[in-house]
């Protein structure tokens, strides 16, 4: 999981592209491993740095192309760094039917960000989800990876305030 | 009392509605007691309307307790009571739970019951005899008993597991590829997440046998980043069954081979569907294939591949170690065995119910549901997912069966039940499914990629009351069209909600639009 991993922005391009030929490294071996390469690298940095598309296609024996396919296809992938919380909330139908629209347009409100956004602030990335597997007690949201059920706004903002 | 042993579910689920605090205190009542608490964190029973709650254990058997206050003050009067019924939050024996009692577990026979890091307890409570039982048959035999117990693939599609298992075995090649899809996406279903957290070693024995049925040496477990406690989970047990010998170059002294790699999904619905699952396991975009080749014949990196979902997997070890006919003997008509039915959404007890096919909708949902969550009146079930239909009220006594249900124009899917009381509006819910359907599109057919864009469109018209009629008569042309035109069932089933809601709920859609104009 991105969001409980401890990210560490790459300072420098060498130092940036060092960690990738690390991560490379330990995946020569495996068929088919864009996708495991492109989920180590936003586990290393929280997001994919452009910059890293170059090295991994290069690495794999693919086209620039094929890796940002794989990099825009997968809802997981981030291309930019997100806020320094990540809140998910979920938006499928066991949700909804206990009101997660209502809640999420709360959250929106309270914290002055629209879904899929990160707060001015850059202290909080409120994401959509579609399904947590914890539809018998919706509504479920995730707080920095960690999974909430039967969640309200103010529970929400206390977890939230408890990890900030 | 000197010493006592209590179980708390240790389930994603169950933790996220305070199963931890629970363990906390525990753990600081006994020791302030000073009583030896051993706490032992299971699986989950799949009792999530009554989480968090713990058990101890007693001569008569395992006592529920179920915190109505604070933790602390249940706990206190728990010891208070020298943990016997009489405590005010006991639930009483967990065996004599009348929503506990009245299901029939085989696959789920084990979860809540087990500490799932145990290979040792696995063994005690049965596990491992399918496996070796296994071990001693041909190829053909394992085969020929899947067939026999007459088990479908539990992913939603309910295709006989045993001709898919047959064409792997008869694939030529000496590289084939057992495929478990744990991408469970569908909302209203965590039956794939309660198991993998709660029993793992039932699906390595399913996928190990799988193995030896078609004579694949290399397993993928792929699961949706969304479970990170399942791929955690999983991880864990294939080593501990790797170092037991139940995994590896060979299996407890057989000379066969098989091992098991977890994959982790990236966000994307659409890697449910088999072919995505695949591509996306090769490393690429989760684009669906087009159908022939089958993956049993041309799968993962083109070698002869079994996709199985995980209840489909994990109901065969049962079906190895007590017979084909013992499994058959539980269902109706062509649907066999048992199926773990998920009770999610607007439900007052919400959790996972494993019953015979058969059981009628309204049983799961007013019987062990007990009606909506609110109190407020029932208004439907989406039965399937997110591409299954929206069932009224006065259809609930549909069986639970693959047949009877396509017969009524609904889907079984994963047996997910997502239960609505009367606030639902169903023209945004019919508006959710082709708004859900635009945001997973793989992309690759058009029915999918601009039907649902359009589908959003032509329902937002009717909202607003633009020609209703005319807009009405486009929605129905559209929900053929992607029905019949669309690669997979992400585009061919996503007009199912939007029919089944249009049909059942007219109102909904006259409504919006009068109140628009």
């Amino acid at each position: 999981m991105a969001e409980v991993t401890k990210m560490t922005v790459a300072t420098t391009p060498a130092d940036l592209a060092d960690r990738i030929g690390r991560i490379l490294a330990e995946h020569q071996e495996t068929d088919g491993a864009c996708l495991l390469v492109l989920q180590a690298i936003q586990r290393e940095f929280g997001y994919v740095p452009a910059a890293a598309l170059e090295p991994v296609a290069k690495a794999l024996g693919l086209s620039h192309a094929d890796v940002y396919g794989v990099l825009t296809f997968y809802h997981d992938l981030r291309r930019a760094p997100p806020g320094r919380h990540i809140i998910r909330i979920c938006q499928a139908e066991a949700c909804q039917a206990m009101g997660a629209r209502g809640l999420t347009e709360q959250l929106c409100r309270r914290l002055d960000v629209g879904l899929g956004e990160t707060t001015k602030d850059g202290a909080v990335t409120l994401d959509p989800v579609y399904c947590l597997g914890n539809c018998a007690l919706s509504p479920a949201v995730t707080v920095d990876g960690a999974l909430y059920g039967r969640v309200t706004e103010f529970l929400v903002l206390e977890r939230l305030g408890a990890v900030r | 009392m000197k010493a006592a042993t209590f179980f708390v579910s240790g389930d994603s689920a169950s933790v996220s509605v305070g199963a931890d605090d629970l363990v906390r205190a525990i753990a600081a009542e006994a020791a302030r007691r000073g009583i030896e608490a051993r706490i032992v964190r299971t699986g989950s029973r799949g009792l999530y309307f009554l989480e968090p709650m713990f058990e101890v254990e007693t001569e008569d058997g395992r006592l529920g307790f179920r915190p109505s206050g604070t933790m602390a003050e249940c706990v206190t009067e728990m010891f208070d009571s020298g943990i016997s019924p009489k405590a005010r939050t006991c639930l009483g024996l967990m065996d004599d739970l009348p929503w506990l009692r009245r299901q029939e577990r085989l696959t789920f026979e084990r979860c809540g019951i087990v500490d799932p890091r145990s290979v040792n307890e696995y063994r005690f409570h049965g596990g491992f005899a399918g496996l070796e039982a296994a071990l001693g048959m041909a190829p053909e035999a394992i085969v020929a008993a899947v067939t026999d117990s007459g088990l479908r693939g539990r992913g939603g599609a309910g295709f006989p597991a045993g001709v898919k298992w047959n064409t792997v075995l008869g694939a030529p090649g000496e590289v084939k590829y057992i495929c478990c899809n744990a991408d469970e996406g569908d909302s209203g279903t965590f039956a794939d997440r309660m198991l993998m957290e709660g029993d793992p070693f039932l699906l390595i024995e399913g996928m190990t046998i799988a193995a030896l049925a078609t004579g694949a040496a290399k397993g993928f477990l792929y699961i949706r980043s969304e479970y990170p406690a399942a791929v955690a989970m999983m991880r864990r047990a294939i080593d501990t069954a790797r170092a037991g010998g139940w995994l590896g170059a060979d299996i407890r002294g057989s000379g066969k081979a098989f091992d098991i790699e977890v994959r982790e999904g990236a966000g994307a619905y659409i890697c449910g569907e088999e072919t995505a699952m695949l591509e996306s396991l090769e490393g690429k975009r989760g684009v669906v294939r087009a159908k022939p080749p089958l993956p049993a014949l041309e799968g993962l990196f083109g070698k002869p591949t079994l996709v199985n979902n995980v209840l489909t997997l994990a109901a065969v070890p049962v079906i190895l170690a007590r017979g084909a006919a013992y499994y058959r003997d539980f269902g109706m008509g062509l649907s066999r065995g048992t199926q773990p039915f998920q009770l999610a959404g607007c439900v007052r007890n919400g959790g996972l119910v494993e019953k015979a096919f058969g059981i009628t909708l309204r049983a799961l949902v007013e019987d062990f549901g007990g009606g909506t969550a609110t109190g407020r009146a029932f208004k439907t079930v989406q039965v399937g997912g997110p591409l299954g239909g929206y069932i009224p009220e006065h259809l609930l006594d549909l069986p639970a069966d693959y047949e009877a249900l396509a017969d009524a124009g609904f889907m079984l899917g994963h047996g997910g039940l997502v239960v609505f009381d009367e606030r639902a509006d169903m023209l945004a819910q019919a508006r959710f499914a082709m708004e859900f359907c635009a945001h997973e599109s793989c992309g690759k057919c058009t029915p999918c990629r601009i039907g649902a864009v359009r589908g959003v469109e032509v329902i937002d018209r009717i909202a607003a009351g633009v020609e209703p009629a005319k807009s009405l008569a486009l929605l129905e042309d559209l929900c053929t069209l992607m029905t019949d035109g669309s690669l997979c069932a992400m585009g061919g089933l996503t007009p199912m909600p939007v029919r089944t809601a249009l049909r059942h709920f007219p109102d909904d859609f006259r409504r919006s639009a009068a109140a628009a104009e």
